[in-house]
């Protein structure tokens, strides 16, 4: 804009700006710089990179922590990024039905609905998250009906295992697939519909030739925002996972603060962001294209 | 046998009766127009024949088979959408493909209809195209190649030159008539431009709030209309209103009867109107033999071939006269003029 | 519509399902903050002991207000913060930086948390070191991370509501002689206004939802409300627990619909006005 004065410009773009740069870009150098500084015990519990000695500068770079990660974490990353995906995949089946209902929805009922998927959104993540470990106990409201019902003999094993982990990311991540369809759905040209049915194709055929591809820009949006915070997730496999569920939030944060070994923790964290890397700039085009659509 | 029989054919929306009652017959091969004013129900007419609404009550019935219970895919149908709803992710020949492809016709046989239906509508170039690379007439063409391409027993085409510039709305007029002769496919086209129905069409049903008001030839429409509506909905057109009598059409601006065309049964002391086409009228400075009205010239329009003269007689009635150009050259604003015609070319209207 | 399109049945019975399973365990959670049962599992009658409980429970009332304070303070922090960068993304469409600008404004809304938390914590610790500043962590240290995250979904909303802004109305002022800065304040800042209060309120829910962040960027001095809830869930389910479910959901249904009705009435006020 050119009737803006230089300083109110000045403002608006070094505001923001500067702040992102100091607590956004440098915190992750800064993760990156002490990623290949070594563990010591101390406070803060790393060697700085360079140390003064008596013989000049001494560097302390090691990739130590990098080979250590990729001797025994490769599984983690293996199984967070499988979890990540399956949940996306869940998300994707049992999101697009419920987008479509209520992109078909008539007007009045179509906010509602929408309201109601986002209302848990806006409700503590973290207790929806617990409310499942009272439905999922052994002598939980699910197992109990179950009994109640004869189909099964004993408590069925529901918690603290893959299972829950998976249901928890489902549910947690369910509306992050929705918003995005349904937002796709709702900007699809009614008269194609018509147009595809008209030329012979029976409902079905008429989601897979056009629906479908039509709406593949919010498939996409959506399954990016379910997988990426999924595979970073930490509150989930910590509360839901037994011992043996493997997830890299979970290994930073028993790195930082079981071990206190803020190297590993920072070479995990980076390694994470570096498999991150791929759909995150997808996802930035995605939503780049979305905020200016 | 009509290909197309609708049979008291009636739909309403919560409020509204976009159809009511609507039986009509379109035979085989005819180029058949629906036309009415904005909102008549055209559309959902045309909507309740391919089957994207469903009946209240009546039956349509499509070569024979009663169509009223079956969804639109299994209908032998197409339908040309007034917004065109070309597919945008898939280009020229994949959209002209779509319908054989739900058929399931072997690949072989489909490149060959596609590539003659692109032929036939002069796209052959351009079938990589995707829509949004296309200009509107471009589209137009692609949409009539889709429903052709089926080859259905009827064709459906909402306003299909609607969304075209004047100049190439009437050369696409000229071309879809050639077509559906070439194709000998019955056109059903709904229309809300009475001079493109009149151009087009073999037979026309006219159509006002939901209800058919007259259907016929293009001439019986515009020579015969049968009701005010369509005389003034049809062209342009000058009506007397007036009580019968003995010798003919009393009004107050003249001093005797307008005389009525050939021998008509009415009753005297009816209220009716007299309709007459401004085409029909001739304007001579001096009163002429048989009945004439005198009136004042108040404007000229000059349309190149054609002028309208706007007149007025002394107790204010309007009347327009289309002359050819040179004739009314001689005429000047305010002008006495005495405006006649012959008693058959008027049309008595009682409804 | 075609009245089978996508089977009614269909539809419905995705409807019945999908908010089935996205409201049962809200629905079982807030059944047993009623339970007189001290067991979670078993039904004792109804009872409101444990919102008593609650309420004298004052380490979750300390760690609501902490939450309250730091929620506030982070969310018009971020409000600030998201106005300028997303009038600035919007406005200025070439600058040295933008691509990078853009980058930062995005990232933080898909990097896993426990990034964010650990980078802004060695963040702290290391300018602890070399400035001196922030000396030891606790609620300033979680107010600027969590300022950082809110600012960008400001931005994002403020950008989209912008998007679909008319601009003329900004040179007819600025034609009528207003200064850019009044323009600012009196055209554009209100024209904005529903975006700038659902990103608040965006930000302050993020805000009073974050465990992750908060657990490394807090320090001893400062228990937030998610802090104080995992600690005693990791100990094992208590009823309080759902009775602070409850209210929590109460009041958050109440402040979105409140906001939902405010932007509707705003809305056919200016469909009634233009
Ligand atoms: N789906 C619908 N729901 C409610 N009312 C409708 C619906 N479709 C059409 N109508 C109403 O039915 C009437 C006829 O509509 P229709 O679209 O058939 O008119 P039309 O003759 O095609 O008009 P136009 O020339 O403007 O296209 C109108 O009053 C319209 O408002
Ligand atoms: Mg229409």
């Amino acid at each position: 804009m050119t009737s803006v004065t230089p300083w109110l410009r000045r403002v608006l773009i070094g505001l923001p700006f500067l702040w992102l740069a100091v607590f956004f870009l440098l915190p992750l150098l800064i993760v990156a710089g002490i990623s290949v500084a070594q563990s010591e015990d101390a406070i803060p519990p790393f060697a700085p990179l360079l140390r003064a000695t008596a013989a000049g500068l001494e560097s302390h770079v090691t990739l130590a922590n990098y080979r250590e990660l990729a001797h025994g974490c490769l599984v983690v990353y293996g199984s967070s990024l499988g979890n990540a995906a399956l949940a996306t995949l869940i998300c994707l089946v049992i999101g697009y039905p419920v987008a479509f209902a209520i992109a078909r929805a008539p007007g009045m009922w179509r906010h509602i609905l929408l309201f109601l998927v986002m209302l848990p959104f806006w409700t503590s993540f973290l207790i929806r998250v617990y409310a499942w470990i009272a439905l999922l106990q052994p002598s939980g409201l699910i197992n109990r009906l179950l009994l109640g019902a004869g189909l099964v003999e004993e408590p069925l094993p529901l918690l603290y295992n893959a299972f829950s982990v998976q249901l928890g990311l489902v549910y947690s991540y369910l509306p992050f697939m929705i918003l995005p369809l349904y937002g796709s759905l709702t900007r699809l040209d009614e008269s194609l519909l018509d147009a595809a049915s008209d030329l012979g194709a029976r409902p079905w055929r008429v989601f897979v030739a056009v629906i479908l591809p039509l709406t593949l820009p919010g498939v996409a949006a959506g399954m990016l925002l379910v997988f990426i915070p999924a595979v970073g997730e930490f509150v989930i496999p910590d509360l839901l996972g037994g011992p043996d569920t493997l997830m890299i939030g979970r290994l930073v944060w028993q790195e930082f603060f079981e071990n206190v070994d803020w190297p590993a923790a920072s070479a995990i964290a980076v390694a994470l962001v570096a498999v991150l890397t791929a759909p995150l700039l997808l996802a930035q085009r995605f939503l780049a294209r979305e905020g200016t659509a | 046998m009509a290909l197309l029989e609708i049979v008291a054919a009636s739909k309403s929306f919560a409020t509204t009766e976009a159809v009511y009652q609507v039986s009509l017959s379109v035979e085989r091969g005819e180029f058949f127009a629906l036309l009415g004013p904005s909102g008549c129900g055209k559309t959902t007419l045309l909507r309740l024949i391919a089957g994207f609404e469903t009946l209240d009550t009546g039956r349509i019935v499509i070569d024979g088979d009663d169509m009223t219970e079956v969804p639109p895919y299994a209908r032998p149908v197409n339908m040309m959408f007034q917004s065109y709803a070309l597919f945008p992710h898939l280009d020229v020949a994949g959209n002209v493909a779509f319908g054989l492809k739900q058929e399931g016709m072997e690949r072989r046989r489909r490149d060959a209809r596609v590539a003659e239906m692109l032929a036939l509508v002069q796209m052959s170039d351009f079938s990589r195209r995707r829509p949004h690379e296309l200009s509107g007439g471009q589209k137009q063409r692609v949409a009539l190649a889709r429903a052709l391409a089926k080859m259905p027993k009827l064709l459906l085409l909402d306003e299909p030159l609607a969304a075209l510039d004047r100049k190439l709305r009437e050369e696409t007029r000229l071309e879809l008539t050639g077509i559906q002769e070439r194709v000998g496919t019955t056109f059903v086209v709904v229309t809300h431009d009475q001079e493109e129905a009149l151009g087009m069409a073999s037979r026309i049903a006219v159509m006002n709030r939901g209800r058919l008001v007259q259907t016929g030839s293009p001439a019986d429409i515009y020579e015969r209309p049968n009701s005010r509506f369509v005389a003034d909905f049809v062209g342009a057109v000058n009506l007397f209103e007036g009580a019968l009598d003995a010798s003919g059409l009393a009004i107050p601006d003249a001093d005797r009867p307008i005389p009525l065309p050939g021998a008509l049964r009415v009753s005297p002391g009816m209220r009716v109107a007299l309709a007459l086409r401004p085409e029909k009228l001739s304007l001579s400075p001096e009163h002429p033999a048989g009945f004439a009205l005198a009136a004042t010239v108040q404007s000229i329009g000059y349309q190149g071939g054609q002028s309208t003269v706007h007149l007025a007689t002394a107790s204010g009635l309007r009347l327009r006269a289309h002359l050819p150009s040179h004739a009314a050259q001689g005429l000047a604003r305010g002008a006495a003029v005495w405006a006649s015609w012959a008693p058959a070319d008027a049309v008595v209207l009682t409804e | 519509m075609t009245g089978g399109r996508g089977g009614a049945g269909f539809r419905l019975g995705a409807l019945a399902l999908g908010f089935g399973f996205l409201y049962l365990p809200i629905a079982v959670l807030v059944a047993y903050s009623f339970n007189n049962s001290r067991l979670v599992t078993i039904w004792g009658g109804f009872s409101t002991r444990w919102y008593g409980a609650l309420i004298e429970n004052e380490k979750f009332l300390a760690a609501a207000l902490t939450s309250l304070e730091i929620g506030i303070m982070a969310a018009s922090l971020a409000l600030v913060l998201g106005t300028c960068a997303g009038l600035a993304m919007n406005r200025f469409t070439r600058f040295r930086g933008r691509l990078l600008f853009g980058f930062m404004l995005m990232a933080p809304l898909v990097v896993p948390e426990i990034i964010l938390g650990l980078a802004l914590l060695l963040l702290f610790v290391a300018a602890q070191s070399w400035v001196g500043w922030p000396a030891g962590r606790g609620m300033l240290t979680v107010t600027i991370a969590h300022a950082t995250v809110g600012a960008c979904f400001v931005a994002v909303l403020v950008r989209a509501q912008l998007a679909g802004f008319d601009r003329s109305l900004d040179e007819a002022a600025l034609d009528l002689g207003a200064r850019p800065f009044a323009v600012l304040w009196q055209i554009t800042l209100p024209e904005i206004s529903p975006a700038l209060i659902s990103g608040w309120l965006l930000a302050f829910t993020l805000s009073l939802d974050d465990l992750v962040i908060a657990s490394f960027v807090s320090g001893p001095a400062a228990t937030t409300l998610p802090m104080a809830v995992y600690s005693s869930v990791r100990v094992g389910v208590t009823p309080e627990i759902n009775a602070l479910a409850t209210l929590f959901l109460a009041t958050v249904s109440a402040l979105v619909a409140l906001a939902f009705w405010v932007m509707a009435r705003q809305e056919r006020r200016r469909v009634r006005a233009g």
